[in-house]
Formats: C-alpha cells, sequence, structure tokens
C-alpha cells in the first residue's frame, strides 16, 4: 500500500479481539476528498473497523490519526466531536418521536429546559432541505416513515453535524433507486468539500460507480488497497473470497457427505416466497448435508422460517418425505408435528428459556409425545432422557437443574439442538448452529450432524462462515437477494464460484455463470456426486 | 421440599411470635379459626393470580368477577327460589365466561392482559349491579353451611375447599404438561412458538381457571356474609397480587408457586389479626402491610441477583 504523505484519516494495526480476533492489525488510509469504498465477506471485519473508528468499539491495539492528529476516541460523542460521523446498518432513531426532534436529539434548542419548537422545526426543515427530503414533514413521526426515508433521515443527521469523516454501513440497502440517486448526490458533494467517506455495500456496482479507492479485508486481515477503476467487479470478489478458494479444493476424506447413503426425498420445497425470500426451489434427500450461503440480508433466515411456518409463506409449497400432500406450515406446531425441527439462529431471543433448568428446555418440545401419560409429567422417564442427552453431547453443567442461561455459549447451543434430539425429526434446519461457540463445542456440533446424517436425517444448515459449509455439507444452495442464485456440488465448488453467486442479486451487470445454476428441481441426481 | 418454602414459613413464623409476644390474646384457638375462615375467598382468587402471572399475564377482574358470581348465586336462590346445589354451577359458569372472556381477546387479540381485564373488572362490577339492582341481597341460612366450621373440625368447606384449590393448583403446576407450558410460555412466549407448541390454549385456558376460582370465591364470600354484596372485594386483587409478589411470583412471568402465594395470603392475614389485636389504627396498619409488601419485593430481587451470580 502506498503511504499518503498527509491521508485524513490513518488507521494502522487496528485489532479488536473477543474469544477470537475479528480485526488482525488492519490498515486503512482515508484521503480528505475521497470516497473510501470498504469490502468483504460477511465477518471480514469491516464493520468492527467502522465501530472502531467512530469511537463504538475501543481497539485492542493501534492507532490512529485524523487531520494529522493523534485521534483516539474513547465514544460515539468524542468522535462526533472530532468531526466523525457514522451511519449503522440498523437504525438508529427512536420511531415515536417527531423527525425534528430525531435530527437534533442531542442538541435540542432549549430555553431553561423549555424546548423552542419554532426554532427546532425551522433548522430541521433547513436540514431536510438541504439533503433533498424536502417531501418529509418535520413534524411527521419517524416511526410513520418506511425504512428508506429513516435511512436519509440518519444520513441528514450526520451531514447536519460538523462532518470530516462519513462512515456508511450498508446505507443503500433500504433505499429506492431515486432515494440511492439523492444520496450519491449527497456524497459527491460532501467529497468536493473536502470531507472524507467511507463506504461499505455489497452491491459491487454501485461501489464502482461511486469509490475513488477500494480496501478489501478478509477474516479480518487487510488485503490491499486499490483505485477502484482498476478492478472489475469479478476481480473484486476474488479478492474477497481469496485464498480460500483454494482450500476448499482439499477434500475432507471422513465428513458428513461419506455418511449420506439413501436417496430418497426428505423435503422438497416449490416456488417459496415470503418478503425477501423469492421463488426459492430445492430439494434435501435423506441423510444429506445441505448448506445456505448467502450474505447478510439475503434472506437465508427468511428462508427457514417459512419452511418452519414461523412466518407464513406468500407462495409455494413443501412436500416432506413421501407424503404427495403439500404443506404450508401456518405455525411451528404444525411443521413439528409433520416432522421439522429448526434451531433458530438467536439462542436467546427465541431459542431457549434462559431463566429454565436445563431439563425443561431439553424436554420443552416433546413433553406431549415422550414425557407424560394422560397430561401428566413422567418425571422419572424425563430426567433420565435429559441425564443421558447431557452426556452424549458432553453438555458442561453443575446438574440437570442448572439454569440455562449461566451456561456458555456452547453448551448453551448444544441444549438447543439437544432438544430436538429428544423429540427427534426428520428435517433439521440449523440457522448458525455454530454461531459464538467455541473450537471444542463446535466440533461437537459438526459430530453431531454427521451422525444425524448416518440416521438418514436431512438438514439444511445456514451459516455466514462459508468455510464452514465448504467443509460440512454435501451442497451448498446459494442466496443472493432472497433468490436461488446457484446449487454447487461438492465437485465443482469453489468458494470464489460461490461468492460470485451471492454477490450475483446485486450485481446488475455481472450475471452468474451459466455453469454454477443448476436447475432447481434436479430428480435425477449424479450417484457419482460424492468423491471419496 | 419445605427448604423451598423456608424463608416464607420462617417470615410466618417470627409474626405469629411478635404478635403472640405483644397480645395475649393471639396466641389462642380463637384467631387462628378465624383466620381460617377469613382467608378462602382471597385464597382462591390468588391461587389463579398466581397461575395467570406465571403465564405472563395479570387478571385485575378478579373482584368484580367474585362479585358477579355471588349476585348471581344470590339472585337465582332469592328471586327465583333455586335450591343452592342447583345455582352453584350456573354462579361458576358466569364467571368462567368472564375469565373466556379476559383470555380470548387478550391472547386473540394480542392486547395486554392488563388492559383487557381491567375493562373486565368494570364491565363485570357494572353487570353484578345491574342483576342485583345495586341492593345487598340477603340468602340466609340455605348459604350459610358453606361458610361455618364443621362441627368437630373447625373449619369450614369454604376453607378445605380453598386448601384443595391450593394442593391442585401446585399439583397442575408442577406435574402436568399443562402447568410445564404455562412456566414455558411466560418465561419466552416465542421460543415457545419456536418449539412448536401453541400456547393460545394454555394461555386462555389460565384465565378461565382463575374466572372459575373467582367463583367458588364469591360462593365463599356469600356464605361468609349470609348474603349478596355488589360492593363486595373491591381491591382485592390488589391482595391477591401482593401475595403472589411476597411468595415470590415475578410479575413478568415464568416463576412462581402456588403454595408460596398461600403462604403469602396467611402473612397477609396474620398481619392484619395480629396488627388489629395490638390496637393498630386502620390507617398505621395500611402502612405496615405496604411496607412489608415493598420489602417482600426488594428481598426477593436481591434473592435472585444472588442466585445469577453463583
Amino acid at each position: 500500500m502506498n503511504r499518503d504523505a498527509n491521508p485524513l484519516l490513518d488507521v494502522a494495526g487496528a485489532t479488536k479481539r473477543y474469544a477470537v480476533t475479528v480485526l488482525d492489525h488492519c490498515n486503512l488510509q482515508v484521503r480528505a476528498g475521497e470516497i473510501h469504498a470498504l469490502l468483504g465477506a460477511n465477518g471480514a471485519g469491516k464493520s468492527t473497523l467502522c465501530k472502531i473508528i467512530a469511537g463504538l468499539l475501543a481497539p485492542n491495539a493501534g492507532h490512529m490519526t485524523l487531520a494529522g492528529q493523534p485521534y483516539a476516541p474513547a465514544n460515539k460523542q468524542a468522535a462526533e466531536a472530532a468531526g466523525v460521523q457514522i451511519v449503522q446498518q440498523e437504525l438508529n432513531l427512536i420511531p415515536t418521536l417527531s423527525v425534528a426532534e430525531n435530527l437534533l436529539l442531542n442538541r435540542l434548542p432549549a430555553r431553561a429546559g423549555v424546548i423552542r419548537r419554532k426554532e427546532l422545526h425551522v433548522r430541521a426543515r433547513r436540514a431536510l432541505d438541504r439533503f433533498g427530503l424536502s417531501d418529509v414533514h418535520t413534524e411527521a413521526l419517524v416511526g410513520s416513515l418506511g425504512v428508506g426515508r429513516q435511512q436519509m433521515l440518519e444520513v441528514a443527521a450526520a451531514l447536519d453535524r460538523p462532518c470530516k469523516l462519513l462512515i456508511l454501513d450498508e446505507p443503500t440497502a433500504a433505499l429506492s433507486a431515486a432515494e440511492t440517486k439523492t444520496l450519491f448526490q449527497l456524497l459527491e458533494q460532501l467529497r468536493r468539500q473536502g470531507a472524507g467517506v467511507i463506504y461499505i455495500s455489497h452491491r459491487l456496482s454501485e461501489v464502482a460507480a461511486l469509490a475513488g479507492r477500494i480496501t478489501v479485508l478478509r477474516d479480518g486481515k487487510y488485503v490491499c488497497t486499490q483505485k477502484a477503476s482498476e478492478l472489475s467487479t469479478e476481480q473484486m470478489v476474488d479478492l474477497m473470497s481469496g485464498e480460500s478458494s483454494q482450500q476448499a479444493a482439499r477434500k475432507i476424506g471422513n465428513n458428513i457427505a461419506a455418511a449420506a447413503s439413501s436417496e430418497q426425498v426428505a423435503l422438497r420445497v416449490e416456488g417459496l416466497s415470503r418478503g425477501i425470500v423469492q421463488d426459492v426451489s430445492f430439494t434435501l434427500y435423506r441423510g444429506e448435508c445441505v448448506g445456505v450461503a448467502g450474505l447478510v440480508g439475503a434472506g437465508r433466515t427468511e428462508l427457514l422460517r417459512a419452511i418452519y411456518g414461523a412466518d407464513i409463506a406468500e407462495a409455494g409449497r413443501v412436500y416432506l418425505g413421501k407424503a404427495p400432500r403439500p404443506h404450508r406450515f401456518r405455525h411451528p406446531g404444525q411443521a413439528v408435528a409433520a416432522g421439522v425441527a429448526m434451531v433458530t439462529e438467536d439462542r436467546k431471543q427465541n431459542g431457549l428459556l434462559l431463566s429454565q433448568s436445563i431439563k425443561i428446555n431439553t424436554t420443552l418440545s416433546a413433553m406431549w409425545k415422550r414425557f407424560s401419560i394422560g397430561g401428566l409429567i413422567r418425571h422419572r422417564a424425563e430426567e433420565q432422557a435429559v441425564r443421558s442427552m447431557c452426556e452424549s453431547l458432553e453438555i458442561r453443567s453443575t446438574s440437570i437443574f442448572q439454569t440455562v442461561g449461566a451456561l456458555s455459549g456452547g453448551n448453551q447451543q448444544k441444549v438447543a439442538v439437544g432438544k430436538w434430539l429428544v423429540r427427534d425429526a426428520d428435517v433439521f434446519l440449523f440457522d448458525e448452529p455454530t454461531r459464538g461457540i467455541d473450537v471444542a463445542a463446535r466440533r461437537r456440533i459438526y459430530r453431531l450432524l454427521e451422525s444425524l446424517a448416518r440416521a438418514g436425517k436431512a438438514m439444511l444448515v445456514v451459516s455466514s462462515d462459508l468455510e464452514e459449509l465448504l467443509e460440512i455439507c454435501d451442497r451448498i444452495i446459494v442466496l443472493s437477494a432472497g433468490r436461488v442464485a446457484g446449487i454447487f456440488e461438492r465437485d465443482d465448488w469453489s468458494a470464489e464460484k460461490i461468492m460470485q453467486a451471492a454477490f450475483s442479486g446485486y450485481v446488475a451487470d455481472t450475471p452468474v455463470q451459466a455453469t454454477s445454476r443448476k436447475p432447481a428441481q434436479k430428480t435425477a441426481r449424479k450417484t457419482t456426486r460424492r468423491r471419496p | 421440599m419445605l427448604v423451598q418454602y423456608a424463608g416464607l414459613l420462617i417470615v410466618l413464623a417470627v409474626l405469629v411470635g411478635v404478635f403472640s409476644y405483644g397480645s395475649e390474646n393471639f396466641f389462642q384457638k380463637n384467631t387462628f379459626v378465624s383466620i381460617a375462615n377469613q382467608i378462602p375467598d382471597l385464597t382462591l382468587v390468588a391461587v389463579g393470580m398466581t397461575l395467570v402471572l406465571i403465564v405472563g399475564g395479570i387478571d385485575l377482574s378478579v373482584g368484580s368477577v367474585l362479585a358477579l358470581s355471588s349476585a348471581v348465586l344470590g339472585v337465582l336462590m332469592v328471586q327465583y327460589g333455586w335450591p343452592l346445589w342447583a345455582a352453584i354451577p350456573l354462579c361458576l359458569l358466569a364467571a368462567a365466561a368472564c375469565g373466556l372472556f379476559n383470555g380470548m381477546v387478550s391472547i386473540g387479540f394480542g392486547i395486554p392482559s392488563f388492559i383487557v381485564t381491567l375493562g373486565m373488572l368494570e364491565i363485570a362490577r357494572g353487570a353484578t349491579k345491574v342483576v342485583t339492582d345495586s341492593q345487598l341481597i340477603y340468602i340466609g341460612s340455605a348459604v350459610e353451611p358453606i361458610g361455618e366450621p364443621l362441627p368437630g373440625v373447625l373449619l369450614s368447606p369454604a376453607f378445605l375447599l380453598a386448601v384443595a384449590a391450593v394442593i391442585v393448583g401446585q399439583f397442575l403446576l408442577t406435574c402436568t404438561v399443562f402447568g410445564r407450558y404455562c412456566v414455558a410460555i411466560g418465561t419466552n412466549a416465542e421460543a415457545v412458538r419456536m418449539s412448536g407448541i401453541r400456547s393460545a390454549p394454555y394461555s386462555i385456558s389460565v384465565f378461565v381457571i382463575s374466572g372459575v376460582l373467582c367463583g367458588l370465591a364469591g360462593l365463599a364470600h356469600a356464605s361468609r356474609l349470609s348474603s349478596a354484596d355488589p360492593n363486595a372485594a373491591i381491591g382485592i386483587e390488589l391482595s391477591a397480587i401482593a401475595a403472589c409478589v411476597i411468595g415470590g411470583t415475578s410479575l413478568m412471568g415464568g416463576r412462581g408457586s402456588v403454595i408460596s402465594s398461600f403462604i403469602g395470603v396467611l402473612i397477609i392475614a396474620v398481619l392484619q389479626t395480629g396488627l388489629a389485636q395490638l390496637g393498630v389504627s386502620d390507617a398505621q396498619k395500611q402502612i405496615i402491610t405496604g411496607s412489608v409488601i415493598v420489602i417482600a419485593v426488594i428481598v426477593d430481587a436481591l434473592r435472585s441477583r444472588w442466585v445469577n451470580e453463583h
């Protein structure tokens, strides 16, 4: 990387560690009057780096300078005072307050604590007009605006403060074409005034059109900084996926793939649509582990939820096993009764009863089926089943009566999975099964998937960790912007191809490679599919 | 099993000790008999309230439903001349209908039960006044046997009924799938849904149970006063909630015990009776009772923090 003599922002060796290192000695230089794009796959460390720059996270190592001065913001307020503004992916507005109040929230014009409404609205009006939001009423409640307008409002709020450096994390995800255009004009204007912009987006065509230079991160590490004009979108994808494409080539001999034996259909999804998920079709065979890859917001979790009936599908059908009659589940209860289980992404939110015991969590779904007679609980059978589950999954706890909330993340996840082992199902839907858990627990979960495959269960695994999917899956379905962008088999996949497909829905000018798109409802599968 | 209730039982024993020391009339058979015969209504209501709180709801309509069911009993027996055994089912049915309404509206439309039952508090009280023409209905001896001590036992059928409700309630909570799912729903309804369990039937049933128990409480109330009072049991919901809270039931749902709530009722009753015997004024009684409730909650908060840290 050519080091500039006087960059606006200079980040050197920024490092952030939790249990694992998520950002490893990253560098970034942003010039004044430059729009600088930050690229990387999920979990590459883009958001972490931005949060460090914006004072939302304290780095474990590294130092920064802003306009030549040492810069180490203690918090967001300090960063804002120094002229660094951030607009994050998730909205930070208060929906029950008016547009004007949100816009000027931390500097409401007031006299003796009483808000001067007239001045508030005049100032808000001026700001809105400046940022092309003249159709937004200052008295409107923010909650009544569309998501796109809210996003624009956040940008306006950031720009209304003194701004030397603006950080935008996926700003266009919720914007309409017209709003995106307005935003780009604003950014261009800001650039000409000599401010710096750090821009994160999955939409590579956007990046190519907007950015002066691009910095690529991969697995928390700095890869390179290049002029945007010198890179094609394919090259960008290559840089982001990097060496993982070679790693993917190594085949893992004794993995789940070998365990699959049967060619019987376990789950067939036809034309499923719900929200962002559009017209998704695929088939899952018994003894098979199929991955679902895609970028954040590509509709992976939404797909699982629609299959499971957690959200009711708007269109499409789900066939299970040999049953000729299709389902469209309206409640998870129907899916469970039909033999589908789902391990949710967010254990704390909707996967576990944190304040209840391991025992209660483990048997929750199976109470009627296995542990009761005429509605009375068979305590002894229940405790026995829970104990043996804890033993076989190596759940570390003081007793089966311990509160789940007191367990480590890995052990919590084992309980969340163990619950469905106790209930039993034919099709398992896993949403990020190894998120936030340590290596040992992760391995235990992989072994578990393997044994499920051997038992003839079918598994659909959503994961943001592509390496993981490449290791454990027989096939990988790639979703991009809610649609199936490709279904890859072990013998013809590579991290590169998968990344390409994952981005394809967002890049108008790079069509999906014809070879990677398989007909969705493939009935005859190659039996030589799996290599020893 | 007693360990679980040790804290509450110690509080109860300390109160009895203090009052026995302060008033020589307190530690007498008569005192305990009179307490036992006063608490059936509150106990029955508190059992229902405990279940409702565990499932993550609240039932503010209990006092009005109690009054309505005793009014139905009174009108049927006095104006229509029905015998007691025939009037009881209808009186319970009226109460169950109120509970069903609470449950269906709050679960079906996703409205907080606080609001729905607040509405029912007014509706049922109004209905009571319509039924009774806002007059006290004197029923007389036909209903009295339920509230009078049984010969030899010194305890009334109403008290025995309340104790039975406590036992059945606790059994329901700890030994049935129904109870297990109520606890689960109160802990995290979304996680229960994602586990493939439909929570609506359980939640609605709990409100119906609370209604029926209010009906039984109405019966007990009417028998003690030999009449149906349209202004009966105003504010009993607060005493019932207080009893549950003293017993450690969480207002956020997911945690509670019927037996603990019963001990909570006993603590309140002993406090009331004991303070009265010490000659404490009504105003001071209120201050002390209120303080005990707040202290109980503080102790409970400290306890759960301690549990979380260890």
